[in-house]
């Protein structure tokens, strides 16, 4: 492995602070390559006043700022703070901290620079790591594409090491030994001839102290925790036992209980509402009509939900056409027309001759909307005061919420105080806001009072910013048993710039990448190659989800690659890897191949195999999905996967969410879709949107490789190879070829 | 009315209608079964009564009849259920928000069938839903714990 010198591009800016009987302990980034005067004078204090370790006589507290939706970001965030200091992270309190400026995320608008992610030159790095400097301006405190692990990765270790020496300082000049003759570990500083103090009884005199800002991390080989299969998560046996405390578990005493009922068509509004039935339920507190729909007060969550179904409410209808054919239509008039070009970030050789002669594979693809649908509905506590908020919530973005809410409830935002909680799944929905900007409007009607809103299942299911559809032209030649051209267009909703606009106000200015991500960005040198992306009219507003551009993306590029290899007459592995011109990615392929013993024979006896790749992230991935056909349907059996992460650090981790992204992929690959009618999307719950369940799941096997030059997360990448692979592999056993999904509204699965 | 909710007795004046789920979160304060989607399509809320697993969303407490366990009754952080500790083992948990429902299923599972098969899991976990993908270690913790259970057993 290595990580190309980023410590020497990066250096840090420390401080430290004393607190109620004790020290904590901050550090930024503070320079970039390109020198920036906007990130020069950052206030004195402002790294101290939001810490990653903070020692006192209760203890030690890790501050793990990236939020876990259920990815084990507490976890290895705390992994890495420990690795350093020399504690046993079981030992230390964990605590998201508040939101601050200090716990910007450096990383994650780096993936919307126009340089391929296996492009590591100069220039792609440098605008990447521009990119962090309106990131660090917005205070973009956000958790998400995949980014807790390459933001975190040094940061969090020189937290941990300043710490560390900075303590060992402290003994030093109580004891009159040198800082480098004493050493660390288990939260003691240890002293030569035998004898230790501990942490907590340095705390003080660490505060008094300047902090030790010349460390460097260690490297791997000298790594106790990181890397090793040994790395428990600290949460689990909370989440075994029902003990973990999740936005919904919260009480407060005088605490009151709401629900809502918005309006589907996001923005359109309250057009008639009849609160009869409603008045005299049992355990009713208020009914309070609202900016986007009405709020139920109730005493308890079940009351309110009851009143809620007793409302007789209709709706205001949105600009945007209200049928799935409508607005697929709508995406299909975007596509390939000049008036609703956004942007080709990839157009190497000439594809124009290329197709102009010879015989032109031409497909048309298409994806659906798709909920997120974590298995905790949205839900916050909130308590407004009278120049004051204070919000308990399990968001991706604490810094937006804080400000949303100081705008709603007209106070200062450094008055709001937002507690993240332990998150219930996500899946992007908490890149979001819309309840918690519900529960402040409805507890600045009961001012002094905790208010906790939760959503209905059907409430979260229908009011979700969706995945985007999408729709796909992809035309190619074959010449020679060799791929030599490929063109595709994408054509979809803008979804960051509306995304950025609804959180910030802010309008992000230049094309967006959403809509070709996965499919532009691919390792493949084919002679002539063109991908272009078509923004199409704004309409069911859309969001995230994971892995976002590349959910679609990858299914289009691999599957049409597929096709290509297909009518070329040559081996889909072999292919794949002949055209590939990065090193880690093809290595995943040959890896993959490896392990699924592929010897080129895709159908055998109602067997079929086939293999899919996506880069996202920064992230190779490779798949081979093996299916049966029986009676009754497809059965996935097995599903081989190798990934480059660039370095492991939690192998069992890592394991756990590539089998969760692949669960992901194939599972919404085969069954879901959101339909839209009367601009409402037909489906309501997990009895007609499902994802997976237990008795589809194949068995699936891992490999983490670490060629990459740079260290990534694994919580979304091994998701879009997955559709791909397995609509392969129906095409291999079947002969069917699907370029729609979901799957089954052409094949059946068991 | 009257319930017993892991050994201990309570009184409650609620409507007989509200479902069971709802009685244990929001007026017993017993958190770990939790609300999914309220038409016993995801099992989050699973409990078991007199032994057997039931989705407690979708029983109203007027007609319960017997004694409820809840994951908290089942076992605690510090004397584990021998599924929660396989569960550990396997580290099975993501965002866990499911996983009090996985396990309650999996004991009743366990306590119908001691030694069950892939096939037999599949079948009885299926109406569990987990959205972060944790079936293959769900499997594997099943199949450990019904070994661990086995040899303990006289």
């Amino acid at each position: 492995m290595t990580r190309v010198g980023k410590l020497t591009r990066r250096t840090f800016l420390v401080g430290s602070t004393a607190v109620a009987g004790g020290v904590a302990f901050g550090v930024y980034l503070a320079k970039k390559p390109i020198p920036n005067p906007l990130l020069e004078g950052l206030a004195e204090g402002e790294a101290a006043l939001t810490p990653f370790v903070k020692i006192d006589a209760d203890g030690i507290t890790l501050i793990t700022p990236r939020a876990d939706m259920g990815q084990g970001a507490y976890s290895i965030q705390a992994y890495l703070i420990a690795e350093e200091l020399d504690i046993d992270p079981a030992t230390a309190r964990l605590s998201p901290g508040l939101p601050g400026p200090a716990y910007h995320n450096a990383t994650i608008l780096a993936e919307g620079v126009p340089y391929p992610a296996y492009d590591d030159s100069f220039v792609a790095e440098s605008l990447r790591s521009l990119s962090a400097v309106p990131a660090k301006l917005f205070s973009v405190q956000v958790t998400g594409g995949s980014s807790t692990i390459p933001d975190g990765f040094d940061r969090l270790r020189t937290a941990g090491a300043i710490a560390r020496e900075t303590l060992k300082e402290a003994a030093a000049r109580r004891t009159g030994i040198a800082r480098s003759n004493l050493k660390t570990a288990d939260g003691f500083v240890l002293l030569p001839a035998g004898g230790r103090i501990a942490y907590t009884d340095l705390a003080a005199e660490a505060a008094q102290i300047a902090p030790v800002a010349d460390v460097s991390p260690r490297p791997s080989s000298e790594w106790k925790y990181l890397g090793t299969a040994a790395l428990p998560r600290l949460d689990m046996a909370r989440k075994c036992t029902g003990t973990e405390v999740y936005g919904i578990d919260l009480e407060f005493d005088d605490m009151l209980h709401a629900t809502v009922r918005a309006n589907p068509a996001i923005g359109a509004g309250l057009a008639r509402l009849d609160t009869a039935r409603a008045e005299n339920m049992r355990g009713l507190h208020r009914i309070i009509p609202m900016s986007q729909g009405v709020g139920v007060i109730a005493d308890n969550t079940w009351r309110a939900f009851q009143a809620a179904d007793a409302l007789d409410i209709s709706w205001k209808a949105p600009a945007y056409p209200a049928t799935s054919d409508g607005l697929f239509h709508e995406l299909e008039a975007a596509l390939n027309a000049p008036d609703f070009f956004d942007h080709r970030q990839r157009d190497d050789g000439n594809v124009d001759r290329a197709l102009s002669d010879g015989t032109v594979i031409t497909a048309d693809y298409r994806v659906p909307y798709l909920a997120h649908a974590p298995m905790e509905p949205m839900n916050a506590v909130v308590r407004v005061q009278a120049d004051a908020v204070e919000i308990w919530t399990g968001t991706q973005i604490p810094v937006f919420v804080r400000d949303r809410a100081a705008r709603i409830a007209g106070v200062k935002a450094a008055n709001v105080k937002v507690h993240v909680l332990p998150m219930g799944g996500s899946f992007g929905h908490r890149l979001e806001m819309t309840h918690v900007e519900q529960a402040v409007e409805l507890a600045m009607a009961v001012p002094g009072r905790h208010l906790k809103l939760t959503w209905s299942r059907e409430e979260d299911m229908t009011h979700d910013y969706p995945r985007p559809a999408s729709v796909a032209r992809a035309r190619g030649a074959v010449a020679d048993g060799k791929v030599i051209g490929f063109d595709l267009s994408v054509s979809q909703s803008a979804m960051a710039p509306e995304w950025l606009e609804r959180l910030s106000g802010r309008n992000l200015p230049g094309p967006d990448a959403t809509i070709t991500t996965g499919a532009w960005d691919q390792p493949f040198a084919i002679p002539n190659y063109r991908v272009t992306g078509y923004r199409a009219p704004a309409m069911v507003p859309v969001s995230s989800w994971r892995s976002v551009g590349a959910s679609g993306n990858g299914f289009y590029h691999d599957c049409f690659l597929d096709e290509l290899i297909h009518a070329a007459g040559a081996d889909p592995l072999a292919e794949r890897m002949r055209l590939c011109m990065h090193d880690p990615s093809r290595k995943v392929l040959e890896a993959v191949g490896e392990m699924s013993g592929w010897n080129g024979e895709l159908h055998t006896g109602g067997r079929g195999r086939g293999v899919g790749f996506c880069m996202s992230f920064g992230v190779p991935c490779a798949q081979v999905v093996d299916v049966v056909q029986t009676e009754d349907g497809i059965r996935i059996e097995k599903v081989y996967v190798a990934v480059d992460v660039g370095e492991v650090l939690d192998p069992t981790n890592l394991e756990a969410q590539v089998f969760g992204g692949v669960i992901w992929g194939l599972g919404h690959a085969m069954n879901c879709e959101l339909t839209y009618d009367d601009h409402m999307p037909d489906q309501s719950n997990f009895y007609d949107f499902t994802g997976m369940r237990l008795y589809q799941a194949p068995e699936i096997i891992v490999r983490a490789l670490s060629n990459g030059s740079a260290i990534r997360g694994i919580g979304e990448p091994a998701v879009p190879p997955a559709a791909p692979a397995l609509a392969n592999a129906i095409f291999a056993a079947t002969g069917q070829r699907i370029r729609e999904l979901p799957l089954h509204k052409h094949i059946d699965f068991v | 009315m009257k319930l017993t909710v892991n050994g201990i007795l309570h009184e409650i004046n609620v409507e007989p209608e509200m479902p069971l789920l709802w009685v244990l979160r929001d007026e017993l304060d017993i958190k770990g079964p939790k609300y999914g989607c309220g038409v016993a399509q995801c099992g989050a809320c699973t409990v078991h009564v007199d032994g057997v697993a039931v989705r407690s969303c979708q029983l109203p407490v007027g007609d319960l009849e017997g004694e409820v366990l809840t994951i908290e009754g089942l076992g605690t952080p510090e004397r584990l259920h021998a599924l929660q500790d396989a569960w550990i083992t396997h580290q099975v948990a993501q965002c866990g928000y499911c996983q009090s429902g996985q396990i309650m299923q999996a004991a009743s599972l366990l306590e119908m069938i001691p030694h069950p098969s892939d096939a037999e899991i599949d079948e009885v976990m299926s109406g569990n839903l987990c959205r972060c993908g944790t079936y293959p270690r769900i499997r594997a913790a099943i199949h450990a714990a019904a070994r661990t259970l086995s040899e303990t057993k006289p």
